[in-house]
């Protein structure tokens, strides 16, 4: 066992340094999914979250609790009502976009957009809540305050960005179900090790694990170093520029 | 009545705030004429803060609130907000927002740095300046937009004894452009330096409200007596 184990390993990890085209073909099309779900959410959630954090309106509370419930929506739940609305016989099926990559993009693009709409909410209400006021005073409408706060966080909202793209490309559930699993055209990094798993090749599997980890390893990277950097930003603002409260 | 900008930019009549179960203001009445310098004192939690929000139009009251005409008016928190753009661009974005024409921005931000003398820091973060800079910067932006009447909130708490000489030399050199200004202030000789009159708030109510002289000449009620003493206590 611990020697086919190691055999594995060894092979997973020539095909790593070998740039294998197979592994190369699935660890592209997990990239460029996941970055243009989260592109799409980014621009849909940041907005709408911004929108969020200083609109009010009755009922405005339930939809901050539902979209705060809906970070933990089950990846399976949106990859069968995104199945559902792109089947044939969905609302959506005259677009014949199941078991494409454009139906993960979009299954993806449901699974993490509210996780960029609720950080944003927060982000920017807590912006809202200190400094609000003043953007008001000088003249800006509350949207165009909340705007210019997400201006303002630019740094966060890349942490936010980060952490959707951490859950699109490690999610397995939902591209499974709109996209098939099928070789060369909808196969992923999380579905191919599930599938190569379940057949007993492990060395892809491996390989494609080492690189998942290599990716979200790096995406961890990239959050402590926007994280680094933002306080080294606010450790710049002078302490005498921020007085005790009246 | 409507005002006037002869009779006078603000008034307030009979205006109260409360905060839940707390009442911040009592019964406020107050005008504000052209060219004065007001100074607001009191001890902390007094209000001084409630009625500059409540005069700039930012606060929910009860009572009335009357301003002359279309007037442009400015505000400098005690802790500016300054976005994390560079000292240029939030004079550009309190530009926009005050609605100067586009044509005019660049100008009128130029010679708002050049004012406060912050024009060699123009391309620097806004939020890495020092905090005489920054609060230099909150005034740039606020008179960049010639507001008529600016109201300031403790403009030169925790500031060194420099910045804080800066802060208040351009204060007087806006006001002697013209701008009537409405400050708080812990600082008792700022408030003598500073103001033409004087109001003291005491647990939300204005007590005093007296030209400058008088206020720190004339015999006053005992509160007010013991803030000028420096013997009241910390909170009202």
């Amino acid at each position: 066992m611990n020697e086919g184990f190691g055999a594995a390993l060894s092979t997973a990890w020539s095909l790593v340094i070998g740039f294998d085209a197979r592994l190369a073909q699935i660890v592209g099309l997990s990239l460029g999914i996941s970055s243009l779900s989260c592109v799409l959410a980014a621009g849909v959630g940041m907005t709408a979250g911004a929108w969020l954090a200083v609109a009010r309106f009755p009922g405005h509370r339930t939809l901050v609790a539902v979209l705060n419930t809906l970070l933990a929506l089950p990846s399976v739940v949106v990859g069968l009502a995104v199945y559902l609305l792109l089947s044939r016989a969905g609302p959506l099926g005259s677009l014949g976009i199941l078991f494409t990559p454009a139906a993960m993009v979009i299954a993806q693009t449901v699974l993490v957009l509210p996780v960029v709409a609720a950080l944003t909410r927060q982000l920017v209400a807590d912006a809202w809540h200190g400094n609000g006021e003043q953007l008001r005073s000088m003249g800006a409408a509350p949207f165009t305050a909340a705007l210019l706060l997400l201006v303002h966080e630019r740094l966060a909202l890349v942490t936010i960005a980060l952490t959707a793209f951490g859950r699109a490309i490690s999610e397995v559930g939902a591209v499974m179900i709109v996209g098939g699993n099928i070789d060369g055209v909808t196969r992923v990094m999380t579905t191919a090790i599930a599938l190569e798993t379940s057949k007993g090749d492990l060395p892809l599997a491996l390989g494609l694990g080492f690189v998942l980890l290599a990716v979200v390893g790096a995406i961890n990277a990239l959050i402590a170093l926007v994280q680094r950097r933002q306080g080294t930003h606010e450790a710049a603002a002078p302490a005498a520029a921020l007085p005790a409260a009246a | 009545m409507p005002l006037t900008m002869s009779s006078g930019l603000i008034a307030l009549e009979g205006v109260a705030v409360r905060f839940g179960a707390t009442t911040a203001l009592h019964g406020v009445d107050f005008t504000l004429r052209a060219g004065e310098r007001v100074a607001l004192v009191g001890a902390n939690g007094c209000g001084k803060t409630t009625l500059l929000r409540v005069l700039h139009g930012r606060l929910p009251h009860e009572g009335r609130r009357l301003v002359a005409g279309d007037l442009r008016q400015a505000m400098v928190y005690q802790r500016p907000f300054l976005l994390r753009v560079s000292v240029w661009r939030n004079l550009m974005l309190a530009l926009w927002l005050a609605g100067v024409p586009a044509a005019e921005r660049t100008a009128r931000a130029d010679a708002a740095l050049a004012r406060v003398g912050l024009a060699g820091e123009r391309n620097r973060p806004a939020r890495v300046l020092s905090g005489g800079q920054q609060q230099r910067l909150a005034l740039a932006r606020a008179w960049a937009v010639r507001p008529q009447v600016l109201f300031l909130d403790e403009p030169t708490a925790s500031l060194d004894p420099g910045a804080k000489r800066e802060v208040e030399q351009l204060i007087t050199e806006f006001s002697a452009e013209g701008m009537a200004l409405v400050m708080s202030t812990h600082n008792l000789g700022q408030a003598k330096r500073l103001a033409t009159r004087v109001l003291y708030l005491e647990g939300g109510r204005l007590v005093v409200d007296l030209a400058t002289n008088d206020f720190f000449e004339r015999p006053l009620p005992e509160p007010a007596a013991l803030f000028l003493k420096g013997e009241l206590p910390w909170s009202a």
